[in-house]
């Protein structure tokens, strides 16, 4: 399979303070690879660096030519937009969508149009996390880049989003990077997964083999206990 | 042109351009940043009337001077912009206070319509009407990011460069304002009008479009009622705003 992304000896800091360290990696056409890793160890500065958000010290980072990516940042909530008078039918606008293109991509996350009269601040997490994901996917990008896409949803929510992203990554080839705390998911999807341990590189392969209470413990610090089910 | 005329549509234009304005600014929570610019302005208000050249220069002057050293400040020190607000809105009053006597500071307080001139009316016509476009092109990227900037930048907006477009704008208006309304109330101007159509508005549109129109109206109504009894305009302008914004409660979604 063709490379899709290709990071080499990557260093990034903040503010003097180093956040990743000499990270290496490559995502291939068609992966969905998830970054695991516990509470500030790097991971959304990665996928910011990744897309040019936050420029990096030294290294290098490769993007196939002409890439779409599509990108789901951390924690936006409705009700930080509470006060804006936006109709999803707006939010949608900004991209100069017009109404079939809506239509479209919210059959594609199971949502009714009458929605899209609503105001965007006013719609549950679930509506709006899934609204966010119609919006990302509405450019029909190659890759996705999403920063634990279902924080703030119950379990049903949460699994209808990955069942979603899983869907169009199986329609349309697409590549997926993905950051979540959610082990079931990470083994159920992921085609990789690569452990960040203080910016560094702590473990890299197949979910089967990460998985394991071993590299778990030697990732998050403690005892974690990861039952495998079996489908 | 009679005066009044000049006026009117001098106060017109800048309801208009200030309401429209005034709706990015309810929704960056940036509201408040009208308030400091006008005080900014306020010395090189007293200025102008003190040495008797145009008001707008003066005014734009001092806040341009006053932005940078607030930059300055911001960059070197690691002192709250609160705080940095704050310091900037007593230091600007107090130096216009030294400058001009209290007892003829009234129209750089609440602002003279009778000082518009025909050069500041077509000063006003040729800066509100550019900013209008400027500010219609700019509108739904100022909305992505006032959503999210990571997402803004991400669909490809240069958020440095529309923030910094959108504050020089903002200044503009600012110094626009100090006739009609004097340099302590330019930031109602853009906040009542917004946050008026906040209440009474489901989508972005709507919202635009009211705040447009309480902006202009209540100039315009200031304006004539101010015409007909011995209050200055000014504090007319806002009033009608207020009122405005206390009848969008009673309609409010």
């Amino acid at each position: 399979m063709e490379e899709i992304l290709k990071v080499k000896n990557l260093f990034v800091e903040l503010e003097g303070e180093k956040i990743i360290e000499d990270l290496s990696f490559v995502v291939k056409k068609g992966e969905i690879l998830t970054i695991l890793g516990p509470n500030g160890s790097g991971k959304t500065v990665l996928l910011k660096t990744l897309l040019g958000l936050i420029p990096f010290k030294k290294g290098k980072i490769v993007w196939k030519d002409q890439i779409k990516i599509g990108y789901l940042p951390q924690g936006l909530t409705p009700v930080k937009i509470k006060s804006l008078p936006l109709s999803v039918k707006d939010f949608f606008q900004l991209k100069q969508k017009n109404e079939k293109e809506i239509e479209r991509v919210l059959n594609l996350v199971e949502i009714r149009s009458q929605i899209l009269e609503k105001r965007l601040g006013h719609l549950s997490s679930g509506q709006f996390q899934r609204v966010l994901v119609a919006w990302v996917l509405i450019d029909n990008p190659d890759v996705l880049i999403f920063d634990e896409p279902t924080t703030g949803i119950d379990v049903g929510g949460e699994q209808t989003i990955y069942s979603l992203l899983y869907r169009f990554w199986k329609e349309k080839q697409a590549t997926v990077i993905l950051v979540t705390h959610d082990l079931n998911i990470v083994y159920k999807y992921s085609s990789n997964v690569l452990c960040l341990h203080k910016g560094s590189l702590c473990c890299y392969g197949k979910p089967q083999q990460i998985l394991t209470p071993q590299s778990l413990e030697k990732l998050y610090g403690t005892e974690i206990k990861f039952y495998k089910h079996i489908h | 042109m009679s005066q009044f005329l000049l006026s009117l549509i001098c106060g017109i234009s800048i309801g208009i351009i200030a309401g429209y304005l005034g709706s990015l600014m309810l929704t960056k929570r940036m509201a408040l940043i009208g308030g400091p610019l006008g005080h900014l302005a306020l010395p090189g208000i007293a200025l102008a009337l003190f040495y008797q050249f145009n008001i707008f220069l003066g005014a734009l002057l001092s806040i341009g001077i006053g932005a940078i050293f607030i930059w300055y400040l911001k960059v070197k020190t690691e002192i709250s912009m609160e705080a940095l607000v704050g310091l900037v809105f007593a230091s600007g009053v107090a130096l216009s206070f030294l400058i001009l006597p209290i007892d003829k500071a009234e129209a750089a307080l609440v602002g003279d319509i009778s000082l518009i001139t025909f050069f500041d009316l077509l000063l006003t016509i040729i800066i509100t009407a550019t900013l209008f476009l400027l500010v219609k092109k700019i509108y739904s990227k100022m909305i992505l990011i006032e959503i999210s900037e990571d997402l803004a930048q991400v669909e490809g907006v240069n958020v440095k460069k529309y923030n910094l477009l959108y504050l020089i704008a903002i200044a503009l208006i600012v110094a626009l304002e100090v006739k009609l309304v004097g340099g302590l109330m330019t930031v109602a101007m853009f906040i009542i009008p917004a946050a008026s159509a906040q209440n009474i508005s489901r989508n972005l549109k709507q919202y635009t479009r009211a705040s447009t129109i309480v902006g202009s109206l209540s100039a315009f109504l200031g304006i004539i009622i101010s015409r007909f009894t011995s209050f200055s305009a000014g504090p007319l302008i806002i009033t009608v705003a207020t009122l405005f914004f206390i009848l969008t409660l009673i309609f409010k979604r």
